[in-house]
């Protein structure tokens, strides 16, 4: 028997166990997804259509980028509790400086990405615990943001606005843009080979230490990228809602997190999932349309994003038991 | 041989201190080029220590390190990466979250660019296949999805690639602990033919047989220093036993007691071991020490930690009749609470006992701990101190004093002898015998075959089950070793 | 075991946190030249006392280990002051009715909590935020268009003080006390900080490890509920944002407190230190005249210099 037929033969059982589970659990966020928009099309034939669905997943592609910022943070084990009031940093930054004085904005915005560069130093040289220091964080945005928009108001620079109404001709504009960011993003993190030392360090980072890998630029790294799509984001909210409010991304902090969750990922062990954290952020923008469909009450929206979340995990646990017991 | 390529790698008087714990004193070792070294001693004797300045993770308090000729400054990862210097670690050192194919490119920064993942690929099925023909482990495989025997042909085999950096020496540290002995012998004669070409390796095991028949030479250690050296032809088993040294069996358990035992006390212990197939069972008496042996990671641990669990709620296969308590012999992973002092690791296991009507009494704690102290001579000034001021065999001490201060009458020892002094040792092994004759029954792993000859009766584990049981009268080393390594069926 | 604590007790950060809050105490009444320098602890003292109560409840929470925060906090405590209030129905003799409603609504929570962590198999964290966007949604459907007003006796009650200290910051110090006590002197305080350091060491050392985390759970669940019915009586009247400061606040009372943010170390005393300074650091800032956000920024920054300072707790294994 040659050496080929003996590695194809151990390969057989190890296959039958293990794909199904690893391809259920890689579906899961897709599966739930299209089940919300099954449920809208079933009750609104009409919603499931151009100007439906762009009006429904808008807001959605802000929410995506802020869950895709979260994703990076997570990746490497920590947790950013403050990129929801950055958000709102970069909305009031966007709808009052980026208009009137361009360069002082882009200035502060790059500063912002700074700031997140330097918090995973911080967070990797003193050792300290993200959650505590991106609390802090918290309430630094939150004090810039009223400090620069104390009232509700600014405007969004023309050419964001005009971005964010873009119309893309059959898909819409929120459709292509989810697809666009889940896929750079994937390219990057999944797909590229600095982006598998990236991940590595999530799931092992005494072992990329060890290989010679610098850990701080691994942190800073991705903690400066976090910071990147929270400015993406914090521009793309300020897009769609034309002016500015200091409160105006503090919802995104949560949303973010179950997003990451509900696209597969995992708090640790460097398990996530770009492709997927789109598509939870985008069932989530969807949940709150299904239910105003089902005319249940608008007070149930953040309930049943949390519903969704227990749901999934059931799910997932369950997809996981069983799977442990085949192996 | 060209003068140059001789020393590949030299260390000059290499000391490392861990608080208290002196883990190596004054090492002087050297690899020539194209020589496979073995590395013998017990647990504790500091080969991993060694291993670990070699590979740069671990910098030394004192010594030299000379590399291809040049003492190094500044000796770290980075640097012993460039200078082709690979470590498998005994921990494993792959990513769970990456295939088989990313891990491979951790190792290597020049596999970049477009197509990497195709190179990456390529690289580590070549090795596999060079290395252990038929194993059936495909590179896009997610390494956490892999059996651990996978998980470690990947990281050997891993270490054995080339890409642009040279590779000189590859520390091989325990590399055969999860394999069959199918593969382990296909491993090892694979590191016979690459050191043939020119490349050095350093084999640590447990299994003496793999060193003396695959090393070139030898090097003993004992309590963190070299003690013994010599071309593999100069050794054989005995030789390298004495040498290991550490054989501090104490007095032999006399047989009479073991057999009368089995006669007369009531049963604390039946438990089988969750994948054994046929009906044997560990069974234990009053007052009985039961020793469970075979290799390391063979099972023993996870029917304690069954027996551990069945004491609690219902297990099936396992029924315990009295209240037991653990050892744990990873100290650091499963024994000491590293925030607390010495008193309150000892009265943990026992603060329900402790308490004065409702709360907890620090009296009743210090005067447990004190009454401990002395019988056991954990040796500090005070025992409110942080259980971290005491060396190693002391932390072991309290972590005896914890089970044995506790009301248990089943005590479960988890090799806990592990990188501990002789000194300590004898004084817990005499413990052990008093507490047994009144009254206790102690089941004891320990990957130390010395430490058996305290035991009654013996069951030898392979493979997650138990092979073999052993009276007192025919316990011998030999015998725990062939029936170690007889197949499963 | 005593005799050690003193001693350290001089060592330890948490100190700083008092004596932050006397900095500022006096830096603010250097401000009003004196004038309401009295008027200014009682008023703090007041608002410390919610978040000493929340504070406990996540201090217990955060002991169990890395991974455990409760996130459910402040949509606990908006539940539970709407279900306070509704039951109270503005009328004094159902303030113990109230009272004991709040305290269920809360245990029922924090059962809740523990039931997705162990069914799930989530950590901690994903739980109690799950488990929080559905509390809210219950409060608000629950809670629409409710303005009820507390009975008189219980607003009286939550706000009442003598010789200018409030009686609800003298029943929250013996509360602490009685918190210390559970920390360190009873099987369940011990288990608490036992899990913290290792949780399987502590399953090892027989403590019962599942039945501690519940425990724990149910215990921050309980003061959250209780902090809700407490707060709708201080702000007269119940509303589902009443909670949401004391989630941040919770947590930085914690950090600042000297309470170890990696597990099995906690401290008491530390959280009355931290309330303080935080609460009169905004009463300084107040009457300096300081706009909200400046607020803000300056509260952010004392809570990543703390932890900076405090940091670099090496993981220990």
């Amino acid at each position: 028997m040659s050496s080929v037929s003996a590695s194809s033969a151990a390969r057989v059982p190890l296959n039958r166990f293990r794909v199904p589970r690893r391809f259920l659990r890689a579906a899961l966020p897709g599966l739930s997804l299209a089940l919300v928009i099954l449920g809208i099309g079933e009750l609104n034939p009409r919603a499931v259509s151009y100007f439906g669905l762009n009006l429904m997943l808008n807001l959605g592609i802000p929410v995506a980028l802020a869950t895709i910022a979260q994703m990076f943070v997570i990746t490497v084990n920590d947790l950013d509790l403050s990129i929801g009031t950055f958000v709102s940093f970069v909305g009031c930054v966007a709808a009052t400086w980026l208009r009137d004085a361009p360069l002082l904005g882009v200035a502060v915005l790059l500063g912002g990405i700074g700031v997140y560069a330097l918090l995973g130093a911080v967070i990797y040289l003193r050792n300290v615990p993200s959650i505590v220091v991106t609390l802090g964080m918290f309430f630094v945005w939150q004090g810039l943001a009223i400090l620069i928009l104390p009232k509700p108001g600014g405007k969004a620079p023309v050419w964001l606005h005009a971005l964010m109404n873009f119309r893309t001709p059959y898909v819409p504009f929120p459709i292509v843009a989810a697809l666009v960011i889940a896929l750079v993003v994937h390219a990057g993190l999944m797909r590229s080979s600095y982006g598998a030392i990236l991940r590595g360090s999530g799931g092992n980072p005494s072992a990329i230490g060890r290989a010679g890998w610098s850990l701080l630029k691994i942190k800073v790294t991705m903690f400066a990228l976090a910071g990147v799509f929270g400015v993406l984001s914090g521009l793309a909210l300020i897009g769609l809602t034309t002016s500015a409010d200091a409160n105006i991304g503090k919802g995104y902090t949560l949303l973010s997190i179950a997003g990451v969750i509900l696209g597969g990922g995992e708090f640790v062990g460097g398990r996530t999932s770009p492709i997927g954290a789109v598509i939870g952020a985008l069932t989530l923008t969807l949940a709150g349309s299904l239910l105003n469909f089902m005319r249940i009450s608008p007070d149930w929206q953040v309930g049943a994003q949390g519903a969704i979340l227990i749901i999934v995990l059931a799910a997932r646990a369950v997809i996981n038991q069983t799977g442990g017991r085949a192996s | 041989m060209p003068a140059a390529a001789a020393n590949i790698v030299r260390l000059d008087g290499v000391e490392k201190h861990f608080g208290a714990v002196r883990a190596l004193a004054k090492v002087d070792f050297s690899v020539d080029a194209g020589e496979c070294v073995g590395l013998v001693g017990h647990n504790g004797a500091g080969k991993s220590t060694l291993m670990h300045v070699l590979a740069g993770t671990l910098t030394p308090d004192r010594g030299q390190i000379i590399i291809g000729g040049e003492p190094r400054q500044g000796y770290a990862v980075e640097m012993a990466q460039k200078l082709g210097i690979r470590c498998v670690f005994q921990e494993l050192s792959l990513c769970p979250n990456l295939t088989v194919a990313e891990n491979a490119r951790v190792l290597h920064p020049t596999i970049t660019g477009w197509g990497w993942r195709r190179r990456a690929s390529r690289l580590i099925r070549g090795k596999l296949d060079e290395m252990f023909p038929g194993h059936g482990i495909v590179p896009d495989a997610l390494v956490g999805e892999l059996s651990i025997g996978k998980r470690q042909m990947v990281e050997v085999a891993r270490a054995f690639t080339v890409t642009k950096a040279p590779l000189h020496l590859v520390i091989l540290d325990e590399p055969t602990s999860s394999l069959d002995s199918h593969t382990a012998g296909q491993l090892l004669s694979y590191v016979r033919r690459v050191v043939a070409t020119g490349v050095s390796c350093i084999l640590i095991s447990h299994l003496l047989r793999e060193i003396l028949d695959y090393s070139d030479r030898i090097v003993v250690m004992r309590d963190g220093a070299a003690v013994a050296a010599g071309r593999a032809s100069e050794f054989d088993r005995d030789g390298l036993v004495t040498a290991m040294g550490g054989a501090a069996a104490g007095t032999v358990r006399p047989e009479e007691r073991a057999a009368g035992l089995r006669r007369t006390t009531p049963v604390r212990v039946r438990a089988r071991p969750a994948t054994q197939k046929d009906g044997r069972e560990l069974v234990a008496h009053e007052g009985e020490i039961i020793g469970l042996a075979g290799l390391a990671g063979h099972g023993q641990t996870e029917l304690l930690i069954r027996i551990f669990s069945g004491a609690s709620r219902r297990i099936p296969g396992v029924e315990v009749t009295a209240r037991v308590a653990l050892i744990a012999g990873d100290r650091q992973s499963d024994g000491i609470f590293p925030l607390w002092s010495i008193a309150e690791n000892i009265g943990v296991r026992s603060i329900a006992a402790l308490r004065k009507g409702l709360l907890i009494s620090p009296e009743l704690e210090k005067r447990l701990a004190e009454r401990w102290q002395k019988r056991i001579r954990i040796r500090t000034p005070d025992l409110r101190n942080n259980i971290l001021s005491l060396s190693g065999g002391n932390q072991q001490k309290a972590l005896f004093a914890r089970a044995l201060g506790s009301e248990a009458k089943l005590v479960l020892m988890d090799d806990p002898m592990r990188g501990v002094d002789i000194g300590t040792k004898l004084e817990v092994y005499d413990l052990i015998r008093a507490e047994a004759d009144g009254g206790r029954t102690f089941l004891w792993y320990t990957s130390e075959a010395d430490e058996l000859k305290n035991c009654d009766h013996v069951y030898v584990f392979r493979s997650g089950r138990i092979i073999a049981d052993l009276h007192r009268n025919e316990l011998s080393e030999e015998r725990v070793i062939q029936s170690s390594f007889e197949e499963v069926t | 075991m005593r005799l050690a604590g003193r001693i350290d007790l001089l060592t330890r950060p948490w100190v700083w946190s008092y004596l932050g809050a006397l900095l500022v105490w006096l830096a603010a009444i250097a401000f009003t030249h004196g004038y309401g320098a009295g008027g200014m602890l009682t008023a703090a003292l007041a608002l410390a006392v919610f978040c000493v109560i929340t504070g406990v409840a996540q201090m217990f929470v955060i002991t169990l280990g890395p991974g455990n925060v409760d996130l459910s906090l402040p949509a606990n405590i908006g539940l539970a002051s709407a279900v306070a209030m509704k039951v109270m129905h503005g009328s004094d003799s159902l303030i113990a009715a109230g009272l004991l409603a709040a305290l269920g609504s809360g245990i029922g929570i924090g059962i809740g909590n523990y039931l997705l962590i162990r069914l799930l198999r989530i950590p901690p964290i994903i739980a109690t935020l799950s488990a929080s966007f559905i509390i809210q949604s219950t409060g608000i459907s629950y809670g629409r268009g409710l303005q009820i007003k507390p009975p008189p006796g219980f607003a009286a009650f939550t706000t009442a003080q003598t010789a200018g200290i409030p009686l609800l910051a003298i029943g929250t110090a013996v509360f602490t006390v009685g918190a210390g006590i559970l920390l360190h002197r009873t099987i369940f305080g011990r288990s608490v900080l036992a899990i913290g350091q290792n949780p399987r060491a502590a399953w090892l050392a027989g403590i019962a490890v599942e039945r501690v985390r519940c425990a724990t759970y149910v215990l921050s669940g309980a003061l959250g509920g209780i902090s809700g019915a407490l707060l709708a009586g201080y702000f007269r009247g119940s509303s589902l944002e009443i909670g949401d400061e004391y989630l941040l606040a919770s947590i930085a009372c914690v950090v600042i407190g000297g309470t170890s943010v990696s597990g099995g170390k906690a401290n008491v005393p530390g959280l009355w230190g931290a309330a303080l300074f935080l609460v009169l650091l905004l009463t300084m800032l107040n009457t300096f005249g300081v706009s909200a956000g400046i607020r803000l920024l300056v509260t952010g920054f004392v809570i990543i210099a703390v932890i900076i300072a405090a940091g670099g707790q090496k993981p220990l294994r």
